[in-house]
């Protein structure tokens, strides 16, 4: 167990308004604006795009690189995640027929 | 705006909004505790670790710095990984902003802070209209359908990862359960693909993050974006009006 350090601290409250500061990053001043029409257009667009940008490293990479094995329960979960998404709607059944392909692959046989 | 306010937690629209998050709250457990577990291991003092559950509330942005704290990384280097990994919330604070003006800046800033990937789809997916500023009783039930979601998301999330660092040396790393946090945001990209193109956005920015993941400061998100953006705007029929956003000034 390590020692708590104040170096630490300042770093996990800088991490703190970071998450502020992003998260109310277009509401912080109340100037009146618009967006451009392209960004405006571009809204559509840029959510579900942050989104698969965080996720789909997670699901497909180990240490850095694209996983080069088809044994890997993370791909596996992910599909059949989204085949219970397309089929049922609902973010919980996507959450537990993920679940219940990883855990078996993951813990049981390793992948 | 001189009308008594009742606390936002006895509005009706508050319950709605425990309701809407209620059956996802899971999944966020599930990542909480393994968020909790994973920072411990990771060689964070425990009070370090506490401090990181209740103040960042931000699990993906946690766990890049963790390894970097660690590691000794210059805190500027470990912001801007923070910043990168956060920039989705940037994104999402410029559809939300209609939905906060009417409110002081520290209350814009609380409710923005709170807001997490979950509330952030599950709020505009039942309020998908922002209403006229004016409209103070709608704004009102929106606020308190917004904090109903960011309550249990708060409790999902904090209560489990503080379990998680209680507890972990009795919760394997290699369980591998915190994959339910991934499959969460999985399920909630997916309730975003709403049309063609979205989905065109979705699999352009995931293959473009990848594709740039060897950039420092977890650029390879911004690049994911970015692409994505330019590719579908470039897709889109120049002359085709905007389907889903209404704009200032169009008449429906």
């Amino acid at each position: 167990m390590m020692q708590t350090d104040g170096w630490t601290i300042v770093t996990i409250l800088g991490l703190a308004l970071v998450t502020v500061i992003t998260r109310s990053f277009f509401f912080l001043s109340s100037k009146p604006w618009t967006l451009p029409d392209w960004a405006q257009r571009g809204l559509h667009y840029a959510p579900i795009a942050a989104l698969a940008a965080v996720i789909v490293p997670e699901i497909v990479m180990t240490q850095g690189s694209l996983i080069s094995t088809w044994r890997d329960a993370r791909v596996f979960a992910a599909l059949a995640g989204a085949a219970w998404f397309f089929w049922r709607r609902g973010v919980l059944g996507t959450i537990i027929a993920g679940m219940a392909v990883y855990l078996p692959l993951h813990v049981g046989l390793g992948w | 705006m001189n009308f008594p306010k009742e606390p936002l937690w006895r509005h009706p629209e508050f319950r709605q909004g425990v309701r809407d998050m209620a059956p996802i709250a899971a999944g966020t457990a599930a990542w909480g505790l393994m968020t909790g577990v994973a920072m411990v291991k990771s060689g964070l003092s425990v009070f370090e670790c506490v401090l990181m559950t209740v103040v960042v509330f931000a699990g993906s942005s946690q766990l890049a710095a963790v390894p970097l704290m660690v590691a000794g990384a210059p805190m500027w280097v470990i912001l801007a990984t923070a910043a990168c990994v956060n920039l989705r919330f940037v994104v999402f604070s410029a559809h939300l902003r209609p939905y906060m003006m009417h409110q002081p800046l520290w209350r814009r800033m609380a409710g923005g802070y709170f807001t997490t990937d979950l509330s952030y789809v599950m709020f505009t997916a039942r309020h998908p209209k922002p209403v006229p500023p004016d409209d103070l009783p709608t704004l009102r039930a929106q606020e308190a359908s917004l904090a109903g979601n960011c309550a249990v998301t708060w409790v999902a999330w904090v209560v489990p990862s503080l379990l998680g660092i209680a507890m972990a040396n009795a919760v394997p790393l290699h369980w591998g359960l915190g994959f339910a946090g991934i499959l969460a945001l999985l399920g909630i990209t997916l309730s975003l693909a709403s049309s063609r193109l979205r989905l065109i956005s979705a699999g352009v920015a995931g293959a473009a993050a990848v594709a740039a993941f060897a950039l420092p400061l977890k650029l390879n998100i911004l690049v994911g974006i970015a692409a994505a953006v330019a590719v579908c705007l470039m897709l889109e029929k120049p002359a085709r009006p905007d389907a889903g956003l209404p704009k200032a000034g169009e008449a429906a």
